[in-house]
């Protein structure tokens, strides 16, 4: 009995499942040695994201950039490589799709597709340059990617503050053309007729007009499939797979590492510029911001790869309950007045529980292990 | 006898957080039923636009005036901070989901997200303090300016009064037109000193592109100390960096938003108070008392007691002081109007000539 119990805990589920439980716990104490009530705060987490279907709504839309961006960090996991640099092609993407969507005004048809391909080709273009330089020359891609992040930042800054784009008293820019928006009902929702409309459906009202709604999230799981067929299904996958688990194997056996180097980063830094453009293109006010630190959808996807462990499937999952964390603190905030620092620390500590948690199978195997040989003798 | 302990642990362990699970899982149910409860108390919340509440300058001030408010009248207040401005929709709309009569933005950062939150929320009153949508404002949105040019020329007076090198310097946050209004009102009020003592001063101008970073300002002020001896700041929480540089070098500077002498007693010679507080506290007053003050925008300034310097002012001799007062009552009785922008303020130098 105990023994099946434990092959249990094995499992990949459970083993992420008991690393948020702990995560939760040493959050408990925090909250408890800070002032806050450990069972109240968990109430108005859970309320904040469950009670009402505006919530579910927004922590799915808030999930899209970081699911994205975290199987942007997934794929080149696989292949042996670290794209810390998801935030500067996330930044990048949302720089070139702020520039055309301002410039251009074409059919929503036309213009949409456009942004999105700019944006994806940004990002791809930030992360080839970091896989050309490793590949060629074996310039390690973190610190590349890391200070292209950099670069990325003030390159955001300097186009939000010119002259030709910087929206008067804002810390922006000018809001994109309404035909590079990828809102769903943006216009029918203000109108007469739609508020009409509306006003007589409640949950139709939570969940279309006081939300950004739109659609980007299916995209992300469209995705998140596409990223796992590209893994496990086609031969370029098991060549990503060869080259990670060991390059001189896979070298050694007629596949060219340094090519799929390149092609990995060019891939990955695609999906980053897609959760970028996406991001835009799919918010109430597109605009760019001025930024004075990074709004760490890069980072938080770094996170959401290592909790789905590095699973593309898993991505979506790690990417929602991230984002449903991160929405659950801010209303703890406005609710019972914890500070933002504490709910930070509450995410880094789930986070850290579940890295930490790898652990568990290694446990349980030597377990098995000894039970094994017990038995023997 | 080892795996009997152990296994017994397990099982504790086990049991223990299953017991804290159901537990959690009875007070969610307790608390979701008593959340329902509106306790009918007029609920007013703000939502800072990147600094936050202990910024010690103008979201601080917003702050106080809020607490204030509630001490005054009974009504429920809360702020939410916001560091990043993708999330300021998603936290503005915290209010609503809890019913707010009145949410604040404090910040014109804040405009396109109040006047999106006010569409969403039709049932909902909006204010923004420092930012005014003029003809185009909402049914539901009140907007709430300061004539911080009058404070700005006060300061810039007692400068001109004050310094021995004769330069005396400013250091913006972000260029705009609120921080134009700092700046010209200053270099007004320096102009208007310098042409009372009959001798020439200059204003050294310089921004940090950031009204957070602390370091920054602190490093533009120390290199402009070399050269002048009084610094007026309008760069809300980096400001805390120019009175620091002031501390350090033994100069004077002069604070802003609120009175900021007791982060350097020495060396803070004044502040340029802009009161978002005291507006706020009018403002809410008479949207709790039923007045509808949607669509309309306010401008308040020193004859409303919002802007202007503080009554103690240590650092400043008498003489100056009853100099100061009578250039304060000249403001107020319109009979100097200082300049908020840069047009306006070219024309006031030509008058002066």
């Amino acid at each position: 009995m105990t023994k099946n119990i434990i092959k249990f805990l094995k499992t990949n589920f459970m083993c992420t499942f008991i690393a948020v439980f702990l995560g939760f716990m040493v959050a408990c104490a925090i909250l408890l040695i800070t002032g806050y009530s450990p069972s109240l705060s968990m109430a108005v987490m859970f309320n904040a994201v469950f009670s009402r279907a505006k919530f579910i709504v927004n922590v799915i839309i808030k999930s899209t950039p970081i699911i994205l961006t975290g199987l942007s960090v997934t794929l080149a996991f696989k292949s042996g490589l670290f794209n810390m640099g998801a935030e500067g092609q996330f930044i990048v993407s949302t720089i070139v799709a702020a520039i055309l969507g301002i410039k251009c005004n074409f059919h929503p048809f036309i213009q949409i597709p456009m942004i999105l391909c700019a944006g994806v080709l940004a990002g791809a273009f930030m992360g080839g340059i970091v896989g050309w330089l490793k590949a060629k020359y074996g310039i390690h891609e973190v610190i590349t990617s890391i200070m292209f992040n950099w670069i990325a930042l003030y390159m955001c800054n300097f186009v939000a503050n010119s002259e030709t784009f910087h929206k008067p008293e804002s810390d922006g820019t000018f809001p994109i053309n309404r035909s590079g928006q990828t809102l769903l009902f943006y216009d029918w929702k203000f109108s007469q007729e739609g508020r009409d409309y509306l006003q007589a459906h409640p949950i139709l009202n939570d969940i279309i007009l006081k939300t950004d709604f739109n659609l980007n999230f299916l995209i992300a799981v469209a995705m998140a499939i596409l990223v796992w067929v590209i893994i496990y299904k086609t031969k370029k996958g098991y060549e990503f797979r060869a080259s990670g688990l060991n390059p001189d194997a896979a070298q050694n056996a007629g596949i060219d590492v340094t090519k799929n180097i390149f092609y990995t980063m060019l891939i990955s830094g695609a999906l980053s510029g897609l959760a970028g453009v996406l991001s835009l293109t799919g918010s109430s006010t597109p605009v760019l911001h001025v930024l004075s630190v990074f709004e760490n959808y890069g980072f938080n996807g770094l996170s959401v790869a290592l909790i789905a462990g590095a699973s593309p499937v898993g991505c979506i999952f790690a990417g929602l309950m991230f984002s449903a964390l991160i929405y659950a603190g801010q209303t703890l905030q406005s609710k019972i007045g914890t500070p933002s620092d504490i709910v930070n620390i509450m995410i880094g500590t789930i986070v850290f529980f579940v890295a930490l948690v790898r652990i568990i199978p290694i446990w349980v195997n030597r377990y098995l292990q000894k039970e094994e040989r017990k038995n023997a003798q | 006898m080892k795996t009997i302990i152990s296994k017994i642990s397990f099982f504790l362990v086990l049991g223990l957080c299953l017991g804290l699970l159901v537990y959690m899982g009875i007070k969610t149910f307790n608390y979701a039923s008593a959340e329902l409860e509106d306790d009918g108390r007029f609920f007013t919340g703000m939502i800072t636009d990147g600094g936050g509440v202990n910024d010690q300058s103008f979201q601080e001030s917003a702050w106080k005036g809020m607490k204030e408010f509630s001490a005054n009248t009974g009504a429920k207040v809360k702020y939410i901070e916001c560091s990043q401005a993708s999330d300021f929709f998603i936290n503005i709309d915290k209010f609503a989901d809890a019913k707010a009569d009145l949410v604040w933005g404090i910040g014109y950062k804040l405009a396109d997200v109040i006047e999106h939150a006010a569409k969403v929320n039709p049932e909902i009153n909006y204010a923004i303090a420092d930012y005014s949508f003029g003809e185009n404002t909402l049914d539901n949105v009140t907007g709430v300016v300061f004539r911080s040019e009058e404070s700005s020329f006060l300061v810039g007076y007692i400068a001109a009064l004050t310094t021995k090198t004769n330069v005396v310097g400013f250091v913006g946050g972000i260029k705009g037109m609120v921080i134009d209004q700092f700046e010209y009102g200053y270099r007004a009020g320096v102009a208007y000193g310098a042409k009372q003592l009959g001798k020439n001063i200059t204003v050294k101008v310089q921004y940090a592109e950031s009204f957070t970073d602390a370091a920054k300002c602190k490093a533009i002020a120390i290199k402009m100390f070399d050269e002048c001896d009084v610094i007026f700041h309008a760069a809300g929480g980096g400001g805390a960096g120019i009175i620091e540089a002031a501390k350090e070098t033994g100069k004077y500077a002069i604070g802003a938003d609120m009175d900021q002498s007791r982060l350097a007693p020495k060396n803070v010679l004044t502040s340029a108070i802009k009161d978002v507080g005291k507006a706020i506290n009018i403002v809410s007053s008479k949207v709790m008392n039923g007045e509808n003050l949607g669509g309309k925008s306010f401008s308040y300034g020193i004859k409303e007691g919002c802007v202007g310097i503080p009554e103690e002012n240590p650092n400043i001799p008498e003489d100056v002081m009853k100099k100061v007062e009578k250039v304060k009552d000249d403001i107020c009785r319109e009979e100097i109007l200082p300049p908020g922008t840069s047009e306006k303020y070219e024309s006031f130098i030509r008058s002066l000539a």
